[in-house]
């Protein structure tokens, strides 16, 4: 095998020796690095760079897009029948709920005399579509088709119908990178719903599994228990479910036990995700009328621009936009 | 010579850019080798004047507007990976295909090594035995990509 021994020729290259043209940019690209690691200027460059690879990545999407619509076309007209009962049901009983919550929540802001301190909840959402899944080299990550366009802000809490999907990270023009609860970068301020023990739910990496590396052995937790978050750190919104607990493994050697819960979102299935605005005064709270897309109508290489005034009152903001 | 080899470049490189960013099952995408690092490499031994360095490092600030965590990160390591390539390219050229594909195995590790390296530096830590698998799977592809970009030019001699 030809090791990488002494040089035995002459230069090659355009001019000058490859050795010198190499340092070059080695330097170049150590420099890129450092600014982008400590500087924020090179965010702009990232804006751009995320702006020109999203029509690329659509592009590239685009057969599986294909594909799941033509399955979803020839679903079988009795699947959809049956999927429509359960979903009416589901809506009905979600309603009720919501109603049940509304009370409680008006009758505990009268008790506390603060009618202020209602917890946050989420004032508007806005769904957004799976452009990519991104798990190159194991980053657990996806793209999705809003950015600041539409009003995304760097670490906006994302959900699905179940629970907590992830934040946003980079957000260009039309799209945004959502950092997984499950990519080891990944810390979720998380709370034991049933005793209130507050700690930090971190990714493994695997899809479908979160850690609660900073538990004491002797904490109470059992399998089962839920995880809702605590609110802390101000990402996330408090009191909304992240993940079950699955296994606990005791260690001998170390204080700490081994705790792995479950997910609730279904990171792996989802094809469309939830934007929160939870905070009234939350960066990039979007001016004038609110506008969610229809979905469904996909893909979209520049989705749904705040609507211009005249529009706008023609048609204005369908739910699920505000709630008051 | 009577054509620059720079449009084969372009193109090959363009397709070994859509081979490594469509969308794959998880499994698959773990074992996808890094196509555009194997066509760099490539060019840089066949074609050095071409080819090379300069080729390496802009396909590698490409990879990091795609998926790297760090600009610059793919820069540095596709440029390494060019150099090495350009400088050795008379000692591998005249190897027969699996005896450079060892020589690949090598190079593709120090790759991986190097990103390894900047990705804990910069605090982005993946410590995974996973992210060394498409070093060995590039490796192994060689025999069968080095033919295919061969026949995408051929230089008259």
């Amino acid at each position: 095998m030809a090791g990488f021994g002494p040089r035995s020729d002459t230069a090659h290259g355009r001019g000058s020796a490859p050795g010198f043209r190499f340092t070059l940019y080695a330097l170049a690209a150590i420099a890129l690095m450092v600014l982008d690691h400590r500087m924020h200027w090179i965010e702009h460059v990232r804006f751009g760079l995320q702006g020109l690879t999203y029509p690329v990545e659509v592009a590239l999407n685009s057969p599986v897009r294909a594909w799941h619509s033509l399955k979803d076309d020839f679903t079988a007209r009795r699947q959809l029948e049956r999927e429509n009962r359960r979903l009416r049901t589901q809506v009905r009983d979600l309603r009720i709920r919501t109603l049940r919550l509304a009370a409680l929540k008006r009758q505990y802001a009268e008790l506390i005399g603060l009618k202020k301190a209602v917890p946050p909840i989420a004032t508007r959402w806005l769904p957004a579509g799976i452009v990519d899944i991104q798990l190159n080299r194991l980053r657990q990550r996806i793209l999705i088709d809003r950015g600041t366009e539409n009003g995304v802000f760097r670490n906006q809490p994302v959900f699905d119908d179940y629970g907590i999907v992830g934040q946003t990270m980079q957000v260009g023009p039309w799209s945004a990178d959502v950092l997984l609860i499950t990519d080891p970068q990944s810390d979720v301020p998380v709370q034991i719903e049933r005793t209130g023990l507050r700690t930090i739910a971190v990714g493994t990496g695997a899809p479908d599994t979160i850690a609660l590396p900073y538990l004491p052995a002797n904490a109470n937790v059992r399998v089962g228990d839920v995880l809702v978050t605590s609110g802390l750190g101000g990402v996330f919104p408090a009191g909304y479910p992240v993940a079950r607990v699955t296994r606990i493994r005791p260690t001998d050697v170390q204080p700490m036990s081994r705790v792995l819960a479950k997910p609730f979102a279904h990171l792996q299935t989802d094809r469309e995700v939830m934007l929160i605005w939870f905070r009234p005064g939350a960066p990039g709270k979007p001016h004038g009328p609110v506008r969610t897309g229809v979905r469904g109508a996909q893909p979209l290489p520049a989705p749904a621009r705040p609507a211009p005034a005249a529009s706008a009152k023609a048609a204005p903001a369908i739910s699920p936009t505000q709630r008051p | 010579m009577t054509a620059s080899p720079r449009i084969a470049i372009v193109k090959t490189v363009l397709i070994a850019l859509v081979l490594t960013l469509v969308p794959l099952p998880s499994w698959l995408a773990i074992v996808r080798p890094d196509f555009v690092v194997l066509t760099v490499l490539y060019w840089s031994i066949e074609e050095p004047r071409s080819g090379g360095i300069g080729l390496g490092w802009i396909c590698g600030l490409i990879l990091d507007a795609f998926q790297g965590p760090l600009l610059g990160e793919h820069a540095l390591a596709v440029a390494l990976v060019a150099y090495l390539g350009v400088r050795e390219h008379q000692r591998i050229r005249t190897k027969p295909l699996l005896q450079q594909s060892l020589v690949v195995f090598a190079v593709l590790t120090l790759y991986e090594f190097v990103l390894w390296a900047i990705d804990g530096w910069s605090g982005h830590p993946l410590t995974t035995a996973l992210r060394w698998v498409p070093a060995l799977t590039g490796a192994l592809l060689w025999p069968l990509v080095a033919p295919l970009l061969g026949r995408s030019y051929r230089r008259r001699r």
